[in-house]
């Protein structure tokens, strides 16, 4: 039987429906044809659907049925750390007196958010271990440019300008070299040695006196400390680089070590990842950034200070790299963020971190039975299991990630970091009780049985879900990216 | 202490352990070299419980002035209008908020026909064929179209009319300095840009013309003209940046021939929250479809025929191309996209219209009222909700005392153009009645004649 699409807003809308209702217009009507030619007056009205309120309301109800989120299950899905989103996050960040405000009042009016911005900078650089945090970033490839902006300023402030080279390691996420092109670097790989860590005599290698930066995030994208970051960042320094840190790993470590006590230069943070900002579908995040002191002068404007018990954005700063983002950040992200830090303090951080990387050691363990683990020794809060076993069996990373679904989980980050096979990159976060992450292992365990007998099932994955696997070769090929009646 | 997000017992994390074959967690971290170790404890305020939180962030929100407790009149490119109930009851639906990135459709298709949507609506505003699913903010999806501008015809120089968004310009400076360009602004005269400088500066090195329509002062600038005076450099690039609720009344700049046009949505059910998160978007030609930066939602069927959608052309993107990609962007702003669909979709196809010219009707009767108290107003042409007037003294300390009289002001133009001391950027929404109207402009009458 046919199952009938869903239809979008366009189909279900119906000539003469209204869902609005505005003020009334109560001053006199203007004559709007006065002082505007014709040719500005639009002719053809927006095609935008006409339904009542009740179906609008079906319409994104039925929607959200038809999506999965933390609320819904386990979703472990490697270096996006998706962890429970506190509900008083949520209700704080509705509070008239942060949700109503605009930028441009005048700041005597806005003490108490500026308040809260002064606080959450304050608990960040205590936290990263860093002099100066500037919250203005919108999200965590934002920060990293931001950061490689600063250090180029730096450079260029010192008159070095032949430093036109960012190193990243190959297991790095894609933004950071994307970052490093943006802000006009050119990127280079650093290889990764045989326990996954960064090869130092790759790194003396390709390190010189072009080096900009390294960027590295500690515990690297396969879930691994980077053991010997103090040579490394020794080598880069002595180099006359800086060290950058990817904060996206951070909940590994928090009350444990510290960026800043690691050499690193500047960080940035994912406050909607470690900081329970949500991730609402793929944003909107935040990605403030901190620097050591010799950077300080460089990050974006204005920066947020306070002066004899009063704050204040300082726009007076003449060695910034400039604004990155209109306003101030994503300050509703950075409520939540700050809501979550208050909540738990430093106690409570470093317990966040000790289950992170409890609950994913535990599983580890538990699966490197059947999958193949490439790094066997202690992960942090997240470990990269590869399926070339499985591979062997004709059964894809792919198709166990798609059978998962009919388990009811959100499968792991696949085919990711690069320099493993098949990758299952696994992040189960701290707030996944014990009879979660079992059922998870025992549904992994499983497919593993499934691929040796029953192969199909998995390769045929999903069925219960309701749209089978889409061919996503047609929507590139032939890309359709609106509705047209 | 207990937390209630952390669901471990002392028992299970005695089985856990005993499963690792680990003593205690602590040796879960031995390979943290003991010199960048973190001994002691982090000095952040002590855990608050729920109840004491709740109230120390509400006495926090309470010190500052709210738009629904003031009456305001302060736009500059955030906006107070009115957000329909259900948009906050559509985006509290935690599949939607605690979902990432919908990489598998078959669990997201709810998030992927959202977005779908959302790109067609965009589009439908903006006159243009292709909308993405994002960016950051206006500003930020401001500086990506004059990158990409560049990127595409491959020349450095990009012209910026001063009556572009001061912070955009900002921004867009900030990003220039990547790829190297030349940022060229172009003065305005009277709150519009000036064309004769425009046609002057405009060369075959130029990459992109960048304009906003309405302008930063409200004003709505002569698209057809520009257009015109590009076209006589063949491959320079249109970049319009425009208030997407404005193209409910006006013509939109896909109809004037432009190549790129952004904007941002906030003026769709998001709040002001201090700047942000609000939501860029991003629309374009077919011909520049595959260079487009951020996520773009396609439609397509499954192995059984059913039509369902998926994220494409993801060889634009970071974690495909590295550092090849169009744009590093990653996260974007879909639960304020969301917003602004189910803000779109209340007001449909009449209603946006009607809330437009709402806005422009209201804001002519206050510019009346206001030259009727003999209150210098500078504007001249046209313009949609905002426009600029000129008071004798500080406007600062005139907002000063307006908040006193339960009045947020409009903005001080002297911030940004020190030329233009004394001169308020006033914006009227179709939140603002006859009444707040007639009393700020008696209240503002009688400071200024003081």
């Amino acid at each position: 039987m046919a199952v009938k699409d869903f239809p979008l807003l366009f189909e279900r809308s119906k000539e003469g429906r209204t869902s609005y209702s505005l003020p009334e217009l109560d001053v006199p009507e203007a004559d709007l044809s006065a002082d505007l030619d014709d040719s500005f007056i639009r002719t053809n009205a927006p095609d935008l659907p006409e339904l009542s309120e009740l179906e609008i309301i079906r319409h994104y109800t039925g929607l959200s049925r038809r999506n999965y989120g933390v609320d819904s299950g386990f979703y472990p899905l490697g270096s996006c750390t998706m962890k429970y989103n506190p509900k008083i996050n949520e209700d704080v960040a509705r509070l008239p007196g942060f949700s109503h405000i605009h930028p441009y009042q005048d700041p005597n009016s806005v003490q108490g958010a500026m308040e809260m911005m002064y606080d959450l900078q304050t608990a960040l650089k205590e936290i990263t271990g860093m002099n100066e945090v500037s919250l203005q970033p919108a999200a965590g490839a934002q920060g990293e440019w931001t950061g490689l902006m600063m250090i180029r300023a730096f450079h260029e402030a010192n008159g070095d300008t032949r430093r036109t080279k960012v190193i990243v390691p190959d297991s790095a996420h894609g933004t950071n070299p994307a970052s490093a092109s943006v802000a006009g670097f050119d990127a280079i790989t650093v290889k990764s040695n045989e326990k996954g860590l960064v090869d130092l005599e790759d790194l003396k290698r390709v390190v010189g006196d072009d080096t900009a930066a390294l960027m590295l995030t500690n515990p690297n994208t396969l879930g691994l400390f980077e053991t010997e970051i103090l040579e490394m960042a020794e080598i880069v320094h002595d180099a006359g680089g800086k060290l950058y840190y990817d904060g996206a790993n951070l909940n590994a470590i928090m009350g444990y070590a510290r960026p800043g006590d690691m050499g690193f230069d500047v960080v940035h943070l994912n406050l909607h990842k470690t900081f329970t900002g949500p991730h609402g579908g793929g944003g909107p995040g935040s990605g403030p950034v901190g620097v050591t002191e010799d950077l300080t002068p460089f990050l974006p404007r204005p920066l947020l200070v306070k002066q004899d018990d009063k704050y204040v954005f300082d726009d007076d700063r003449p060695d910034s790299i400039g604004r990155v983002k209109p306003y101030y950040g994503n300050f509703g992200i950075n409520l939540r963020a700050y809501t979550y830090i208050r909540t738990m303090g430093g106690e409570g951080l470093k317990k966040v971190s000790e289950y992170a990387v409890l609950n994913a050691n535990y599983m580890m363990h538990r699966l490197e039975k059947e999958f193949v683990l490439p790094y066997p020794q202690h992960c942090k809060h997240e470990f990269v299991l590869s399926g070339r076993n499985q591979k062997k069996l004709g059964v894809r990373t792919l198709d166990i990630a798609k059978r998962l679904l009919d388990f009811g989980y959100h499968p792991p980050t696949i085919y990711f970091p690069l320099n493993v096979e098949e990758a299952l990159m696994i992040e189960p976060t701290e707030t996944e009780s014990k009879e979660t992450l079992d059922g998870f292992i025992d549904a992994m365990l499983e497919i593993a049985e499934e691929a040796k007998h029953d192969p199909e099932t998995v390769q045929e994955a999903p069925h219960t879900t309701i749209v089978k696997r889409m061919d996503e070769t047609t929507a590139a090929r032939k890309p359709i990216l609106r509705y047209d009646k | 202490m207990e937390f209630r997000y952390l669901p471990m017992t002392d028992t299970d994390k005695k089985v856990m352990l005993a499963t690792i074959g680990a003593e205690n967690t602590d040796e879960l971290f031995s390979d943290i070299p003991v010199n960048v170790r973190f001994n002691g404890e982090l000095q952040l305020k002590k855990p608050a419980n729920e109840a004491q939180l709740k109230k120390e962030l509400t006495d926090l929100a309470n010190k500052n002035a709210n738009l629904t407790a003031y009456s305001s009149f302060l736009g500059a490119g955030v906006y107070d209008h009115f957000i329909p109930s259900v948009v906050d009851h559509v985006i509290s639906r935690s599949e939607f908020y605690t979902a990432y990135t919908p990489y598998q459709p078959e669990i997201s298709q709810g998030e992927l026909q959202a977005i779908f949507e959302f790109q067609t609506m965009i589009s439908e505003l903006t006159g243009m064929p292709v909308a993405n699913s994002s960016m950051y903010d206006g500003g930020t999806a401001l500086a990506e179209a004059v990158n990409l501008s560049a990127a595409q015809t491959k020349r450095k120089k990009i012209l910026v009319s001063k009556a572009v968004h001061p912070e955009s310009r900002a921004v867009i400076t900030s990003y220039a300095k990547g790829p190297g360009l030349e940022i060229v602004e172009i003065e305005q005269v009277n709150g519009r840009t000036d064309l004769v400088q425009l046609a002057n500066e405009l060369d075959e090195n130029t990459a992109g013309v960048v304009m906003q329509y309405p302008n930063f002062f409200g004003q709505i600038e002569p698209l057809n003209e520009v257009r015109e005076l590009i076209d006589q450099q063949k491959k320079t690039m249109f970049i319009v940046s425009s208030n997407p609720l404005a193209l409910g009344y006006l013509t939109p700049p896909g109809e004037f021939g432009a190549d790129i046009v952004v904007g941002d949505t906030q003026v769709f059910g998001i709040p002001a929250q201090f700047g942000g998160p609000h939501c860029g978007y991003f629309a374009t030609t077919s011909k520049l479809m595959r260079k487009v930066p951020g996520r773009l939602v396609g439609q397509t069927t499954d192995e059984d025929g059913r039509r369902g959608f998926v994220l494409t052309l993801q060889a634009r993107e970071q974690h495909i191309r590295r550092d090849k990609a169009t744009s590093n962007i990653c996260s974007n702003q879909a639960l304020n996209a969301l917003a602004s669909s189910v803000a779109m979709s209340s007001l449909g196809k009449h209603g946006i219209k009607e809330m437009a010219m709402l806005n422009m009707h209201k804001a002519r009767y206050m510019k009346d009222k206001l030259e009727q108290e003999n209150i210098d107003v500078v504007t001249t042409g046209a313009f949609f909700n905002e426009f600029v007037i000129k008071l004798s003294g500080s406007v600062a300390d005139i907002n000063e005392a307006l908040l006193a009289k339960g009045f947020i002001g409009g903005y001080d133009l002297a911030q940004a153009y020190p030329e233009l001391e004394g001169q308020m950027l006033i914006a009227v929404t179709e939140l603002r009645t006859k009444e707040e109207i007639d009393t700020f402009v008696k209240e503002l009458g009688d400071i200024h004649g003081r």
